[in-house]
């Protein structure tokens, strides 16, 4: 019995260093701050992230059959449909197999539900919105490239280009954070995606509307960054937690402090 | 670092391993919300799982107990929806209230609320679980909700219908709207468990 406490503190320091190492590798470390969101804030009051990692790459095809081969209720012909509609893995040849699909590209059609379990499985979780967001706003050398009309063309410009999603990971530019791959690869699930109005709900989305559908008014920089993130908000509002699309794949997050995070493994 | 990815995996396996002796139990269909295998507290302060109330034809709405605007008017509904369900089907019904605001809405708040509403009733159930669940389930009901200040939300009006197995049958969405299509589909839905029992 002593034995085996012994062997199992062994097993959890080891588990415990190698999440560090992983940490450091893997993931970059984003500083504390407050921004205004272009969305999602009726009041336009800034909203204030608190210090966390996120990973410097979308996960990849490879990654996530790790993952399936150990978790069988995740995998594309067992998956239930309430966590995953019909089309999750659709790419894929079989339960084990992406085809010829490049490894290191970003898996996509996968559904929140999975996205969720995989962060999970890793000790990590999903980033909020407002952490993706935070993170989405730097270029490479200013961690808010905003109003930056070079950055916001660059970003509608990804929105026009076809199949990106078929790139690997890393193969768009490293921005102020060290983090790959924000804009120009793939769209991404984030933890409160279901937190957006854009449908009528809210009784304070006029201004969207405005948006939506006065396409013919001039254009300038401060319109094309709102248009560049309204993209992304109508988008997360725009799904359901078991949908899948062959744009949308994920990447996971995790607290500064190691705190037990309270998760469903029983 | 492959070592870590290997103990990675092997809990993964226990845990996969865990989650499929229970579901071999009992046969929940792969649409059905016992599925999830969240833990809520009743407003009772019992520990449940979706999968307890198995059996029963679940009316569910996301709610916050301070909530001033159209949480009301949804309780009205949920009140004018137990009013019209037939007398004979009626233990075949729970009416399911899941706080989005978990912080608030202790179990001592969501008894509170229940006396305040009249809503204490067998068939009246109030749930709440911790905020990740929360918000696994909103994303299980479609319901979108967003914290606008310390102590208000926005949230979708939607109110659902499963059947006694758990699956989605029918959502009625908006306030104060006619509730004769959702009284029809509950209806149907605790008559075939009438028809079980029989």
């Amino acid at each position: 019995m002593k034995l085996f406490v012994k062997y199992l503190i062994v097993i959890m320091m080891s588990i415990s260093i190698h999440l560090f190492a992983q940490t450091d590798t893997n993931m970059a470390l984003i500083s504390a701050g407050t921004y205004v969101p272009l969305y999602g804030n009726a009041d336009k009051s800034p909203v204030s992230v608190s210090e966390f990692y996120i990973d410097k790459y979308p996960v990849t095809n490879e990654q996530f059959l790790l993952f399936v081969k150990s978790n069988s209720d995740f995998t594309k012909s067992s998956v239930k449909r309430l966590f995953a509609e019909k089309n999750y893995l659709y790419y894929w040849e079989n339960d084990f197999d992406f085809g010829n699909y490049d490894k290191n590209a970003a898996v996509t059609n996968v559904s929140w539900f999975a996205a969720n379990r995989y962060c999970e499985c890793q000790g990590k979780r999903l980033p909020t919105m407002d952490e993706w967001e935070y993170v989405g706003m730097a270029n490479e050398n200013t961690s808010d490239a905003r109003t930056k009309e070079e950055f916001n063309k660059y970003i509608l410009s990804w929105y026009e280009q076809p199949k990106t999603y078929l790139n690997p990971v890393g193969s768009t530019f490293k921005n102020y954070w060290g983090v790959y791959d924000m804009h120009g690869l793939i769209w991404e699930w984030t933890a409160d995606f279901n937190s957006i109005f854009l449908s009528g709900e809210s009784r304070k989305d006029k201004d969207t509307d405005r948006l939506l559908f006065c396409g013919s008014g001039s254009v300038n920089a401060s319109d094309l960054m709102d248009y560049a993130a309204f993209m992304r908000y109508a988008f997360r509002g725009s799904i359901k937690a078991n949908y899948t699309t062959r744009n949308l794949g994920f990447r996971c997050a995790k607290d500064k402090e190691n705190k037990t995070t309270t998760t469903n493994l029983k | 670092m492959k070592r870590f990815i290997i103990l990675l995996s092997i809990f993964c396996l226990i845990y996969q391993s865990n989650a499929q002796n229970k579901s071999d139990n009992q046969k929940i269909s792969d649409l059905s919300i016992y599925n999830l295998p969240s833990k809520w507290t009743t407003q009772n302060s019992q520990d449940i799982e979706m999968k307890d109330l198995k059996g029963n034809v679940l009316v569910m709405v996301m709610i916050y107990t301070s909530c001033k605007a159209a949480c009301p008017r949804l309780v009205a509904d949920m009140r004018s929806i137990d009013e019209k369900i037939p007398a004979d089907i009626k233990k075949n019904v729970k009416l399911v209230l899941v706080s989005i605001d978990p912080e608030t809405d202790t179990p001592k708040r969501l008894k509170e609320f229940s006396i305040e509403n009249k809503m204490e009733g067998e068939q009246w159930l109030f749930l709440r679980s911790s905020e990740k669940n929360t918000r696994e389930f909103a994303a299980v009901l479609a319901v979108n909700y967003k914290k606008i200040t310390p102590l208000d939300f926005s949230h979708s009006n939607i109110i659902s219908v499963f059947n006694s197995n758990g699956e989605l049958v029918h959502q009625q969405e908006g306030l104060n709207v006619d509730n004769e299509a959702t009284i029809k589909s509950i209806t149907e839905e605790a008559g075939k468990v009438n028809n079980q029992l029989k």
